[in-house]
């Protein structure tokens, strides 16, 4: 079945260009966020690298809007985030947040959300669930599928509403390697299809898979941003060399 | 003074038989007690989710002072409805005292709290998971209501159960406000409090074996739609 077009690939943009400028989140005295500078634009997937504890999560949280920064300023599309643009965006948590209904509700309660039709949500629903390999599970209570299918069902939930941005906050944590591949198969095809993806994960053998282009974040900094091949080849950073040598940078 | 054995028996021939006296007293408690915690749900439920999605100033003193009402007690109740109903009252125009009516609005002013406070705990637990994935939805406050209120919902029918059972078994606030009048206003509670009075334990003994069972009856299904809905996770 053929998946309509995404926001983005019709040329009607709300979210793009994300840009942060000069983004800090402080908390206890300390910068876990320290004058961030990022703009995300056009197609494919951006991955935000970087070890354990290094503030991707707080940045993917404060790109996406869930979070205010204490100084700077996130701009969608030139204009501060607002709640009626969240539909045009989808946010998988890396433990996903399903609410106390089947795998179809999930999904159609989503669509709903996004202010589409109850036909359509039916629709929609159907089409991502069978996209996710979880169609045979659409009846079945959310909360006692597998962690692999409950973060399919996720993604799958994002994905229906068709966001013109899709925030992935480590898709792969804790999965198995073949639901792994699975996840990452979805993560292809919504890339493929035209959304634009940023994803937060610490894997480097994933970024390098999966992304496009790298911010690598090191202490609440984004010390290197560029595409896949440049980061892999020549990164520019200790830190970011140091990380991929499978040290922990200092 | 009666034997206890014999009116113990006469009670089981009391309810074996269905005494039509027993069954009249048997069906306007029921009817009364469920009316009220209908109508004390209808406000209990947004109350009780609104304090848990709404913040505001003065917000913790309302949650502390719900959780408190939950232990008003029923005579105070009684008297301020009655105050409120009787001639001098600003209700007294209804001409609602002394009426099933009447008693309603006493039980339910006592299941409101119950049902509010019971209500905002649940819903504010479900709040604290869902807060973030509803944002990134662009859900309205309202919507969000909503969705919490129906995804507590196994939840939410043992708070309705509780504020039942409180119901059921007040016999304070109805009896100031109902009057107790035979065949118009006597309910299994006041039914037990005056037989008991004059004697006729038979009676008194055959209503208690009934609300005795109503309470078990109330807690066992309560427990059984929790346990249901932890087995199949919509809890």
């Amino acid at each position: 079945m053929a998946r309509p077009t995404p926001t983005a690939a019709r040329g009607k943009q709300v979210i793009l260009p994300l840009v942060g400028e000069g983004i800090v989140v402080a908390r206890g005295g300390r910068k876990l966020l320290d004058d961030i500078d990022v703009e995300i634009d056009g197609h494919g997937l951006t991955t935000i690298l970087g070890p354990n504890g290094a503030g991707k999560t707080l940045l993917l949280r404060v790109l996406a809007g869930l979070l205010t920064a204490d100084r700077g300023r996130v701009l969608w599309a030139g204009r501060r985030p607002d709640r009626t643009r969240f539909p045009h965006l989808g946010f998988v948590f890396q433990r996903p947040i399903l609410l106390r209904r089947s795998a179809r509700a999930n999904v159609r309660y989503a669509v709903r959300a996004a202010g589409r039709s109850r036909a359509e949500s039916r629709r929609r629903a159907a089409r991502a669930l069978a996209e996710a390999g979880l169609d045979h599970l659409s009846d079945a209570p959310a909360r006692v599928l597998s962690g692999g299918e409950q973060r399919r069902l996720a993604i799958a939930r994002a994905l229906a509403v068709e966001p013109e941005v899709l925030f992935l906050d480590e898709p792969c944590a804790n999965l198995d390697p073949a639901s792994m591949a699975a996840v990452e198969g979805m993560i292809e095809q919504a890339r493929t299809h035209g959304t634009r993806i940023v994803l937060v994960s610490h894997d480097i053998a994933q970024a390098r898979r999966l992304s496009d282009e790298i911010a690598f974040l090191h202490r609440g900094r984004i010390v290197e941003h560029g595409t896949v091949h440049s980061f892999f080849t020549a990164p520019q950073s200790a830190a970011a060399e140091a990380f991929l040598a499978g040290r922990i940078p200092l | 003074m009666q034997d206890f054995s014999a009116a113990f028996g006469h009670a089981l021939a009391l309810l074996v038989a269905l005494d039509p006296d027993l069954m009249e007293v048997v069906g306007l408690s029921l009817k009364v007690s469920l009316t009220a915690v209908l109508c004390a749900g209808a406000i209990g439920f947004p109350l009780g989710a609104g304090l848990a999605v709404a913040r505001f100033p003065g917000r913790n003193a309302l949650v502390t002072l719900v959780n408190a009402l939950m232990g008003l007690p029923p005579v105070v109740v009684g008297l301020l409805v009655y105050l409120s109903l009787s001639n001098a009252g600003p209700l007294g125009p209804l001409a609602l005292l002394y009426t099933p009516t009447a008693m309603v609005i006493a039980q339910a002013i006592l299941v409101i709290p119950i049902i509010a406070a019971l209500t905002r705990q649940t819903i504010e637990d479900l709040r604290i998971e869902y807060d973030e994935q509803l944002r990134v939805m662009g859900v309205g406050p309202l919507h969000k209501v909503a969705t919490l209120l129906w995804d507590g919902r196994y939840s939410l029918l043992t708070a309705l159960l509780a504020g039942f059972g409180r119901a059921i078994a007040e016999v304070g606030a109805v009896l100031i406000v109902g009057g107790n009048i035979n065949h118009v206003t006597r309910v299994m509670t006041t039914t037990i409090a005056l037989e008991t009075s004059k004697g006729n334990l038979a009676l008194a003994l055959g209503l208690g074996f009934i609300l005795l069972a109503i309470a078990i009856g109330v807690n066992a299904v309560a427990m059984g739609l929790r346990a249901t809905a932890v087995r199949s996770a919509y809890a």
